[in-house]
């Protein structure tokens, strides 16, 4: 099977499985090393325990399962859509399946992180072979008990026939199953008779969610816990030079006043600081209190003064530097196919635009919190974090404390889109516990976490492709970012081996500002720009712009070359279905649409907005989106997160901007700070093409393209094409055309 | 600090905090009821909404000392099994992606469908509307709040 030499893995070196002594077995697997290609387990195998596995399935003697679920929930789904995959091969029914969050093991695993929309994609396999490892086991006892060969029997719903007619319960033999042999080359099922796979499945937190429980990091509390906000620099590039906290101490419930900032220094200049880079180097006051009201208001009542460490910086002179980078020659080329130069010289015509975007936040609903407690030989941290591993590492470091001493429990995520893969705030609160040796939580203000967060980089891309005998002859991609660049496989997405000469250049412009990764990382701008440009080349080769798009992926077809990162026939099935979706063949007087196509995170989509014109104001009313992830799982899950993709896509590149004067913010709350609202929220009709290919993420994918639907849709409607994010700002709509 | 009586959930509860503590850290750190999110602080985000005497209310801004003798429902006490037609319809259209923003948009939806129990698409669209969703599953909230109409029937 092809996907196996993605996931090169022995079921000897991740599986393991032992009876229960409350009866029952247990199956502990390590799905991240499983996944890791060429995977080899850290140590000798045969030395083993269950403390070297992330994730379990635990099949109780009445038959229940339950499945421990690694990976972190952000709202993505992996905690209803992981263990489905499980219980799919494991043929139990869904109904006697409960889903827990796996408890975090620091040691020996590689991938227990909610990113990149990888989740999916990297488990399926061994997902697949444990469920399957699991229900060979089982059946294996019951064809021992019965004395006939394995082959006459067969699992279905959690219970095993033989030729005979006789009848087992999983639970029956678990006890005999778990001395088995762990058998090899087990069968897995053929996706034509999938049973759990594929239907929609409800979220496996609903019932807590709806009911208000205590699922996430904010509600997390422990007898004796005290509450602490941290005062920041207010500008990036500050740190503190004095403070007053003589007015925060006659608070009622304020306890204490301390500063940190020492030890997290010191982990900053480590060899290894990881993710900690995200901290600020200044000084921090905290305030301890005994409630979060307290606690903020304490902070408020510090009169602090702040000195320069670092120029102040400003979105104005950011601009003026990011544009003088794509004028200028510093480039650092990703991709370079033919001669672009020789393209450019010898074109008839050569169209070049430039697109710009502002910083954004993350604004994750729950605010970032985390929780610690520091013993003389214990460090316990409990909260929302998407890379609990290097979050461990870097408390080990700083608290100078071994890495088994240090543990991390995860607890839902009140979102996270890319901001809680930075632990910069867990690193604090266990400085402060470190401090204080009480169990602390701390909690960020809307105001902490909008102003000293880690942004979505601002970007500017230049486009320039040269046209020859009514052809696309050459295409240039320059890109200048803050703090770094676009990563390893962009340069080879779509248009990439379309178009002979083609060259991707890249500059970098260093900030103090913090930058990180944002829902789709570079692509959630870069599609815009890319997908605008094509459009518009579209209309100055007078072509249409689905034929533009269909006519470059024939020439991909076959290629050979091995970079290309999309599928050639996989693009054009996504655009032929949203085409035939979305009535954009046959318009309707007064709608205008936009259409585009976009291939990142392994995921092929194709979109088109319609908007119309109320008032004089375009409008966003309706996305129709076309989707090739392979098998959909969790269809009822998965449409959730492709309604949500385009929405945020739309809303972020309608309304969302966030500059930066003398090193402070412009926005700091949803006073000033705009996110799309039901409103504005246009619907969204999704289509699925269908195949049993494997799966991929789908986290991410249909946020790029979406803002490029709606620029182009704008464009239809007005005449005016959009350069800039957000449209609001850069959008002059004028009579209308089309 | 003193001491204040609030009605919550048709029962009786005694906090001892500074009267300017917001209903919501009231309800949040001192009486364990941790449903009512925190979102923004200002009135923004509706994260942090509750009934109070009936009108849905963020809690964010309301000083428990101005609580005295109102009658407060926190999605807490919405139902104590779920069992309300809107917690119903949620379940039934499985709208949480995240799902912190959830309970705040339950109880304005709610008490909205008190007021207005057949409301049209735009009613929905306006009642809604100062409750942001970041994961952005307003398709699916709209689709539950008028589910939600029909159980009311």
């Amino acid at each position: 099977m092809a996907t196996q030499e993605t996931s090169n893995f022995s079921r000897r070196g991740f599986l393991k499985a032992s009876s229960l002594a409350s009866g029952g077995m247990l199956i502990g697997f390590n799905l991240f090393t499983a996944c890791k290609p060429k995977a080899e387990m850290p140590i000798d195998i045969s030395k083993l325990n269950f403390a070297d596995f992330n994730a379990f399935i635990k099949i109780a003697e009445n038959g229940m399962v339950t499945i421990f679920s690694p990976n972190p929930e952000i709202g993505q789904g992996v905690k209803t859509s992981m263990p489905m995959i499980i219980a799919e091969e494991l043929n139990v029914s869904w109904k006697n399946v409960i889903v827990e969050q796996g408890v975090l093991d620091t040691n020996n695993y590689t991938r227990q992180v909610a990113g990149g929309s990888q989740s999916i994609r990297f488990g399926w396999e061994p997902l697949r072979q444990t469920g399957a490892t699991a229900r060979q086991m089982l059946i294996n006892a019951a064809a021992a008990r019965w004395g006939v060969d394995a082959s006459d029997c067969v699992a279905k719903d959690g219970v095993i026939t033989n030729g005979k007619g006789e009848i087992l319960g999983y639970g029956d033999v678990v006890t005999e199953a778990a001395s088995l042999e762990i058998p090899e080359n087990v069968e897995l099922k053929d996706p034509k008779n999938f049973t759990i796979i594929g239907t929609g499945a409800k979220n496996v937190d609903i019932d807590g969610i709806i009911m208000g429980k205590p699922l996430f990091g904010l509600d997390y509390k422990v007898e004796g816990m005290v509450y602490a906000s941290v005062l920041r620099p207010p500008a990036f590039g500050q740190t503190l030079e004095s403070f007053d906290a003589s007015d925060t101490k006659e608070i009622p419930g304020v306890i204490d006043v301390i500063t940190i900032g020492e030890k997290a220094r010191k982990l900053l200049n480590s060899e290894n600081p990881g993710w900690s880079v995200k901290l600020c180097n200044s000084d921090k006051v905290v305030v301890i209190a005994n409630s979060t009201w307290a606690a903020m208001k304490g902070k408020k009542a510090i009169k602090a003064v702040w000195k320069i460490d670092t120029p102040l910086e400003d979105s104005a002179s950011h601009d003026t530097e990011l544009l003088h980078l794509l004028d200028g020659n510093k480039f650092r080329t990703m991709r370079s196919d033919g001669n672009i130069k020789k393209a450019f010289a010898r074109a008839d015509k050569v169209l070049e635009r430039t697109y710009e975007s502002p910083f954004l936040p993350h604004n994750c609903m729950e605010p970032m919190n985390f929780f610690a407690n520091v013993s003389e030989d214990k460090v316990k941290l409990v909260g929302p974090i998407q890379t609990p591993e290097a979050l461990a590492t870097a408390v080990s470091i700083l608290l100078d404390r071994k890495l088994d001493d240090v543990s991390v429990e995860m607890t839902r995520m009140g979102g996270g889109f890319g901001r809680r893969l930075y632990g910069d705030f867990a690193i604090e609160v266990a400085e402060i516990a470190d401090a204080i040796r009480k169990p602390v939580k701390m909690v960020s203000s809307r105001e902490d976490d909008m102003t000293t967060g880690v942004y979505r980089p601002a970007i500017k891309y230049r486009l320039k492709a040269s046209i020859k005998d009514g052809e696309v002859t050459g295409y240039q991609l320059k890109e200048a970012a803050v703090n770094g660049n676009m990563y390893g496989l962009i340069p080879n997405f779509f248009p990439a081996a379309a178009i002979e000469n083609y060259q991707v250049d890249v500059a970098s412009l260093k900030s103090n500002i913090t930058t990180g990764a944002w829902r789709a990382p570079y692509t959630n701008f870069l599609s815009y720009a890319e997908q605008s440009f094509l459009d518009e080349l579209a209309e100055v080769l007078e072509k249409d712009p689905v034929q533009m798009r269909l006519d470059l992926l024939q020439k991909v077809k076959g290629t050979k070359d091995d970079r290309i990162q999309y599928s050639p026939e996989r693009l054009e099935g996504v655009i032929n279905l949203v085409v035939e979706k979305s009535g954009y063949r046959t318009p309707k007087k007064g709608v205008y649409q936009g259409f585009c196509s976009y291939y990142c995170h392994n995921t092929h989509v194709a979109e088109v907005a319609d908007v119309v014109m109320e008032n004089n104001q375009p409008v966003v009313k309706k996305v129709t989106v076309a989707v090739d992830c392979g098998i959909v799982v969790n269809p009822l899950g998965a449409i959730n997160q492709i309604e949500g993709g385009v929405v945020d896509g739309v809303g972020h590149a309608m309304y969302g901007d966030f500059n930066f004067k003398d090193g402070m913010p412009d926005s700091n709350n949803y006073g000033s700070y705009r996110l799309v609202r039901m409103n504005e929220a246009p619907k969204v009709d999704t289509y699925f093409v269908e195949n049993n290919l494997s799966p991929t993420g789908l986290g991410e994918p249909t946020l790029p393209p979406a803002g490029a639907a709606v620029s182009i849709a704008i464009h239809k409607a007005t005449g005016n094409r959009i350069y800039k994010q957000p449209f609001i700002k850069n959008m002059e709509p004028k009579e209308v055309v089309g | 600090m003193a001491t204040f009586n609030l009605s919550i959930n048709g029962k009786s509860h005694t906090v001892d905090a500074d009267s300017d503590t917001p209903l919501l850290w009231a309800l949040r750190d001192h009486l364990e009821m941790v449903g009512t999110k925190y979102g923004c602080g200002i009135g923004q985000c509706g994260a942090c909404t509750v009934h109070v005497d009936g009108n849905a209310t963020r809690s964010c801004l309301l000083p428990i000392s101005s609580l005295e003798g109102k009658e407060i429902t926190t999605i807490e006490g919405l139902s104590l099994d779920g069992s309300h037609p809107v917690q119903q319809a949620w379940k039934e259209v499985d709208v949480p992606q995240c799902g912190y923003c959830q309970a705040g948009q339950i109880m304005t939806a709610s008490a909205f469908l008190e007021t207005n129990p057949k409301p049209t698409e735009e009613e929905i669209k306006a009642a809604m509307n100062g409750n942001i969703c970041r994961c952005s599953a307003y398709n699916r909230i709209q689709k539950a709040v008028a589910i939600a109409s029909e159980k009311i029937g």
